[in-house]
C-alpha cells in the first residue's frame, strides 16, 4: 500500500451498515474501499449467535455472523475492497488518515460514509473498576468470538435487549446468570427476549440498582438495592450475591470522533444514544459529501442499519457522479422500508428522534 | 381438541419481526404489514411441522399436542447437553419453575433449525398451557 490511496467511495465500518453503504455503491459502478479495524468484517453481527429480528431482505432468523459472512462474500464478488486490521484515526476534508498493519497512510476520497457504530456505555459504583465488571458487549466478546467464559456466576445489569440477548448467550456458554438488575419500572427489551431467559429460571428484578462491588483483587460480591419511586435505594432492602463476573448492558453511544473532527454539526437525542450528527433524507451531514449510517446516526437495529446504509451508499455514489434516475428509485424505496421498522411502540419513538435529526438539518441547510 | 400438535404463538408485542410467516409452508401465520403488526394463526391451516418453531428468533412459537389425558408440548432447546428420547427431564414453566418430571418423546431439527432443537415432553393434559421448557441438563 502506497502513502496516499485514491478511491470513489471511502465507507468506515465494516458492520452492516458499512458492508450495505459499500454494496449499494458499488452496485452503481463506483469504486468503493471500506476500513474496518477487527480481523474480519460484520461489526457487531459477528458476535451475534443468535437468530435476527427483521424481514426476510434483512436476513431475519439468520444467526447474526451468518448475516456477516453473506454480506461479506457479497462484497467480495462484487469487487468492494475490504481492509480490514485498518483503522481510521482521523478525518481531513475528504481524506482519511488510516493505520494498517503498523503502517500509516491516507485514502482520499470523493465521498465518504463513516458506519462507525456505537460504544458500551459504562456505569460508575464503588467498585466498578474490579476485575470481572466488564460490558455485556465484551462477555459477549469473549464468549462467542474468542470461547473463554470470563466468570462461571452472573449477575446483569440492564433489561434491554442487549442486557436479556447477553443472558442467555452467557447461559448457552455454561454460566449461571443469578438474575438481571434493572432500575427502570419495566423490562425496556423485547417480552420475548425476557421470555427466553426467564423460562431458563433467570429472574428479571425491576426497579433495582447495583450498590457496590466487592472482592480482593477481582470480583467476589455484588450487593443489589430495590428503588423506591424517586430511583433511591430503600434501605433494609440489599441484597449480596457471591459472583466473579458483572456484566453492564446500559445502553450504547454513537461513536461519532470523526465525524466531530469534520466538523459536523450534531444534536441531542436520548432515544438515539447521544449526540448524532444532523443528517439530510439522504442520510448526507452538514459536510458535503461526508455521510452517516447506522448506529452512528442514532443506536438502533441491525435492519435499520441495512437500509440507512443502502441509502447512504446510493446517496454517497450520486454524490460522486454515479447517480441516475433508477438510483432516485431505490432511495425513495429504502425510506419507505425504513418508515416501516419505525412503526409500532418500540420503533414510532425513533422514527420521531429521526425527523427532528432531519428537521436539524433542513434548518441548517436553509440558513446556509 | 385437535390430535395433531399445533402451533401456539406467544408474542405479545409489535415488534419489527416475521420469520414465522416466512417460515410457514402452509400460510398458517399471518404478519402482513406493516412489519410490527402480531402474528395470526390460522389453526386450520397449521399441520403442526415445527418450522415456525424453529425458525422464531424469539423462540416464542411451541406446539402442543393433546389426546385422551396427556398432552405433548415441544419447545425450542438451544443448550448442551441435549437430552435423549426416553430421558427424565423436570419440566419448567414461563418463569423457569419446575412443574415436575416428563418424558422426553422427540429430540429433533428441521430445516430451519441452524442449530436449534425441538424438544418434545409428554406431560400431564392439565399441564398442557403451562409446560413451556426443561431445567438445563448439567452433565
Ligand atoms: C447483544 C446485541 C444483540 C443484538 N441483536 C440484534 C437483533 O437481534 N436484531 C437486530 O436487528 N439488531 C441487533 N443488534 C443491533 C445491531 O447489532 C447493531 O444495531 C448493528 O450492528 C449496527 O450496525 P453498524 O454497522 O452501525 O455498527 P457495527 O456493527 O457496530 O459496526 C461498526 C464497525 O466499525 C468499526 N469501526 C468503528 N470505528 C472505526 C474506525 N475509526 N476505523 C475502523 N473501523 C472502525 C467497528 O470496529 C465495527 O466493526 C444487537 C446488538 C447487540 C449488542
Ligand atoms: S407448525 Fe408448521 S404449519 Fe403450523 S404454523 Fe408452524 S410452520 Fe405453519
Ligand atoms: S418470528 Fe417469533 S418473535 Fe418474530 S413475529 Fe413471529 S412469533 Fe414473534
Amino acid at each position: 500500500m502506497a502513502g496516499a490511496e485514491v478511491t470513489d467511495i471511502a465507507v468506515v465500518g465494516g458492520g452492516p451498515a458499512g458492508l450495505s453503504a459499500a454494496l449499494a455503491a458499488r452496485q452503481t459502478g463506483a469504486e468503493v474501499v471500506v476500513v474496518d479495524e477487527n480481523s474480519a468484517p460484520g461489526g457487531q453481527l459477528r458476535k451475534q449467535i443468535h437468530k435476527f429480528f427483521g424481514s426476510k431482505e434483512h436476513h431475519a432468523g439468520q444467526r447474526g455472523f451468518r448475516i456477516a459472512e453473506e454480506l461479506a462474500a457479497a462484497c467480495r464478488d462484487r469487487g468492494v475492497e475490504l481492509w480490514t486490521d485498518a483503522l481510521a484515526y482521523g478525518i481531513f476534508d475528504h481524506t482519511l488518515g488510516i493505520v494498517r498493519r503498523g503502517t500509516a497512510f491516507t485514502l482520499t476520497a470523493r465521498a465518504i460514509v463513516l458506519a462507525t457504530g456505537a460504544s458500551e456505555n459504562a456505569l460508575a459504583f464503588p467498585g466498578w473498576t474490579l476485575p470481572g465488571v466488564m460490558g455485556a458487549g465484551a462477555a459477549q466478546t469473549f464468549i462467542n468470538l474468542h470461547r473463554v467464559l470470563p466468570g462461571r456466576r452472573v449477575l446483569m445489569v440492564g433489561a434491554g435487549n442487549v442486557g436479556l440477548i447477553v443472558s442467555y448467550q452467557l447461559l448457552q456458554a455454561g454460566a449461571e446468570v443469578l438474575g438481571v438488575v434493572e432500575a427502570a419500572p419495566r423490562i425496556g427489551g423485547y417480552a420475548v427476549h425476557a421470555a427466553k431467559i426467564r423460562r431458563a429460571g433467570v429472574p428479571i428484578w425491576t426497579r433495582h440498582t447495583v450498590l457496590r462491588a466487592d472482592g480482593r483483587g477481582q470480583l467476589e460480591e455484588v450487593t443489589i438495592a430495590a428503588l423506591d419511586e424517586n430511583g433511591r435505594p430503600i434501605p433494609g432492602s440489599e441484597r449480596a450475591f457471591a459472583v466473579d463476573m458483572l456484566c453492564l448492558a446500559v445502553g450504547l453511544t454513537p461513536l461519532t470522533e470523526l465525524a466531530w473532527q469534520a466538523g459536523c454539526r450534531f444534536e441531542y437525542s436520548a432515544l438515539l444514544g447521544g449526540h448524532v450528527p444532523l443528517h439530510s433524507e439522504d442520510m448526507e451531514t452538514t459536510v458535503p459529501g461526508l455521510f452517516v449510517a447506522g448506529d452512528v446516526a442514532g443506536v438502533e437495529e441491525a435492519s435499520t442499519a441495512l437500509e440507512e446504509g443502502r441509502l447512504a451508499g446510493l446517496a454517497a455514489a450520486a454524490y460522486a457522479g454515479h447517480g441516475s434516475p433508477a438510483l432516485e428509485k431505490e432511495k425513495a424505496a429504502a425510506r419507505e422500508r425504513l418508515l416501516a421498522l419505525r412503526s409500532g411502540p418500540f420503533g414510532s419513538g425513533r422514527r420521531h428522534a429521526y425527523e427532528e435529526i432531519v428537521r436539524g438539518w433542513l434548518r441548517w441547510s436553509g440558513a446556509r | 381438541m385437535e390430535r395433531r400438535p399445533v402451533a401456539v404463538i406467544e408474542c405479545p408485542e409489535e415488534i419489527p419481526c416475521n420469520p414465522c410467516e416466512t417460515a410457514c409452508p402452509h400460510g398458517a401465520i399471518r404478519v402482513g404489514k406493516p412489519i410490527t403488526r402480531r402474528p395470526e394463526l390460522d389453526l386450520a391451516k397449521c399441520t403442526g411441522c415445527g418450522l415456525c418453531v424453529a425458525a422464531c428468533p424469539g423462540l416464542a412459537i411451541f406446539l402442543v399436542k393433546e389426546e385422551g389425558d396427556t398432552a405433548e408440548v415441544t419447545f425450542p432447546y438451544e443448550f448442551l447437553s441435549l437430552p435423549r428420547v426416553g430421558d427424565v427431564v423436570t419440566a419448567v414453566n414461563r418463569d423457569g419453575e419446575p412443574l415436575g418430571a416428563a418424558p422426553v418423546v422427540a429430540v429433533r431439527q428441521v430445516r430451519t433449525s441452524d442449530g436449534t432443537w425441538l424438544i418434545t415432553l409428554a406431560v400431564p393434559r392439565s399441564l398442557a398451557d403451562e409446560v413451556r421448557g426443561m431445567r438445563r441438563l448439567n452433565r
